[in-house]
């Protein structure tokens, strides 16, 4: 099953509008030949617009897309090598999960266009790979959605491509199957070796199956790295607060004093930052301990109590009122709706607010 | 209810049931059946001359051939207009798109009247026509035309909803998998349309061969050359002499059953290639 060389894309300062509205804002991005990378964002972040220009669906106002080096905005979709996966797998509903597959190769140019017998072959050989051979002469209104999005790839795989961009392959399928495909393109991707990007708006898909992140945020590249470093070194406020469960206070520094209200905090500020500035703490980083030692201070409000933990939340003066967070705390330490308690948060990152 | 009938979670069956099958008999079976007991007193001989008799096999001919010729015209002129209606935007779109059931609400002797009229030696249409020495009205040219016009809007009211329902994504599909954008229309969206395309079709051909209305007008209604069966049916009819009419009347009974079934398989195919929602 292994195809050519797997393909490295590199997107150069790509701009795309619609109307006033920058889906793509100068966007840079390098994908390095066989990895699997995740496009993870909220929706309008233009995740999805990227992978349609990269797949020549769309075409960018300004900025360059190239595969190995060559410019591939020259080139239509059909000439591009792209096998792409719909979100809602777009099957064609009049033909067989065979003819679906073998579409690709049946409406090659006559010259290059394989026998009769090779292309059964190839689209049982297929079909084996999704594991679906026993579905062949079905129609797609006759399957589940999990069979439909791998009747999909194998028929993206079909053309032997050398990229492999996937919409949000599993968007539209339940928890259980999601988890299970989320394994099965691991594994798959491992086996077929193509470049393949897939987008996602859930950070478990894109943690758990990726080999690196790219998040992004209202056309823009927040940060491109590895799963852990996305998670453990997020380099901007959003990529923190979209990736992992995060408390959030606002704070002010003042001299590389971080105070909150009017509270000085035992916390270093990073040099140089000043301002009003946002900071940010894992659930898990926080400990609560004794009052009085003149650090983070708050009321409990409400204690839930489920399994190895005890969930409250803590209400937080700060200058603007209070900041009701989340807080994980053991169960032997006993909790009760309006203690006074103390905060030490393990790790932390402060940003300045976005002007 | 006794304890070996399962009990039906919705109420009311049995009544429903029976309103529906005694409305159904007086309204739909009991003429129908008076119409092959009628037929019944011919003998088998009496009805198979009746029914190949030069006039009658004429207007069947008629009926059936210039039924089945607009709606091929139909077909591909309607597939025209939906295309345009569904793909595009252009100013008047909605106004056209209503223009399309104009024949669906016009009496159709109304209509028989504004095409003969039109197509008359000296009409708007008919006299460019004449010079040319094409004659429309009263010729068997007339009746097709007429039933070109009462048979558009089952075409595009049928293809008009599965095209709106075609998905673009599997266009792009179609696109990245290197298809041509003669395979996509010919592989891919011609396909999908096909079972309400022929739906469409059978349905305009089906309204084409009953209609009477609007034909009789502009047909001239010449014996054996312009005279479609319903009126052979009318004219035997004020003749007295019913089981003639009732004779014809059942080849186009059974032609309409052969009809109603066809679109019936037609619709339940499209049903499996629909997806299971």
């Amino acid at each position: 099953m292994k195809g050519r060389f797997p393909m490295a894309i590199e997107v150069r300062n790509l701009v795309k509008k619609f109307g006033a509205f920058a889906a793509l804002d100068h966007v840079d991005l390098k994908i390095r030949s066989g990895e699997l990378l995740a496009l993870l964002g909220p929706s309008g972040s233009g995740k999805t617009t990227l992978l349609r220009i990269i797949a020549g669906l769309d075409w960018p106002d300004a900025g360059e897309v190239s595969f190995d080096g060559q410019n591939a905005l020259a080139r239509g979709a059909g000439e591009r090598g792209v096998g792409f996966v719909f979100q809602h797998y777009a099957l064609f509903r009049h033909m067989t999960v065979f003819e679906n597959v073998a579409f690709g190769l049946r409406v090659q140019p006559r010259a290059i266009r394989k026998p009769d017998s090779a292309i059964r072959a190839r689209v049982k050989e297929l079909l084996d790979l999704v594991q679906l051979d026993w579905l062949a002469d079905r129609y797609p209104g006759q399957l589940s959605g999990g069979q439909r999005q791998r009747v999909a790839l194998a028929r993206a795989l079909a053309i032997e491509p050398r990229i492999l961009l996937l919409d949000e392959p599993f968007g539209a399928l339940d928890a259980k199957v999601r988890k299970e495909l989320r394994t099965w393109l691991r594994a798959l991707h491992e086996e077929i070796n193509v470049t393949s990007i897939f987008v996602t708006h859930d950070q478990e898909e894109a943690l758990e199956v990726a080999n690196r992140v790219v998040v992004m945020d209202k056309g823009r590249i927040e940060q491109v790295g590895t799963p852990s470093d996305v998670y453990d070194n997020p380099e901007t406020a959003f990529v923190h607060g979209f990736i992992g469960e995060s408390i959030v206070l606002p704070v002010e520094i003042h001299d590389g004093v971080v105070r909150l209200g009017d509270t000085a905090l035992n916390i270093a500020a990073e040099r140089g930052s000043a301002g009003p500035s946002k900071l940010f703490v894992r659930r898990h980083d926080m400990q609560v301990s004794a009052p009085g030692w003149g650090g983070l201070e708050g009321t409990v409000r409400r204690v839930r109590t489920f399994g190895p933990i005890q969930r409250a939340d803590i209400a937080v003066p700060g200058r603007l009122g209070e900041t009701v967070i989340e807080i994980d705390a053991p169960r032997d330490r006993e909790l009760h709706s309006g203690d006074i308690v103390g905060l030490q948060p393990r790790r932390y990152r402060i940003f300045a607010d976005q002007p | 209810m006794s304890g070996g009938l399962r009990r039906n979670t919705l109420p009311g069956f049995g009544l429903t049931m029976g309103l529906t099958l005694t409305w159904l008999s007086i309204i739909v079976l009991i003429p129908l059946a008076g119409l092959f007991l009628k037929t019944m007193e011919l003998g088998p001989d009496q009805f198979w001359a009746i029914l190949t008799s030069r006039r009658t096999l004429n207007a069947l001919k008629i009926s059936f051939g210039l039924a089945f010729c607009a709606a091929l015209v139909n077909l591909v002129m309607g597939m025209i207009v939906v295309w345009a209606l569904v793909r595009y935007r252009f100013p008047g779109r909605r106004l056209f798109d209503a223009i399309v059931d104009i024949p669906f609400a016009l009496p159709t002797a109304v209509a028989g009247v504004a095409l003969t009229s039109l197509f008359a030696q000296k009409g708007w249409l008919g006299a460019p026509l004449a010079e040319l020495g094409i004659k429309v009205a009263f010729t068997p040219i007339g009746i097709f035309v007429a039933m070109v016009f009462i048979g558009i809007p089952f075409v595009v009211r049928t293809v008009q909803p599965v095209l709106l329902d075609l998905d673009s994504e599997i266009e792009e599909a179609a696109a990245s998998l290197g298809a041509n954008r003669w395979h996509i229309v010919s592989k891919v969206i011609l396909p999908s349309l096909m079972p309400a395309v022929l739906t469409g079709f059978a349905l305009a051909f089906a309204r084409a061969v009953g209609e009477y209305g609007s034909v009789i007008f502009i047909a001239g209604n010449l014996p054996n050359v312009s005279e479609i069966a319903p009126l052979l049916i009318v004219i035997r009819l004020s003749e007295f002499r019913y089981a003639d009419a009732t004779a014809i009347a059942v080849v186009m009974l059974v032609a309409a059953f052969l009809i109603i079934f066809a679109v019936n398989r037609l619709q339940r195919w499209a049903q499996v290639r629909a997806p299971a929602q």
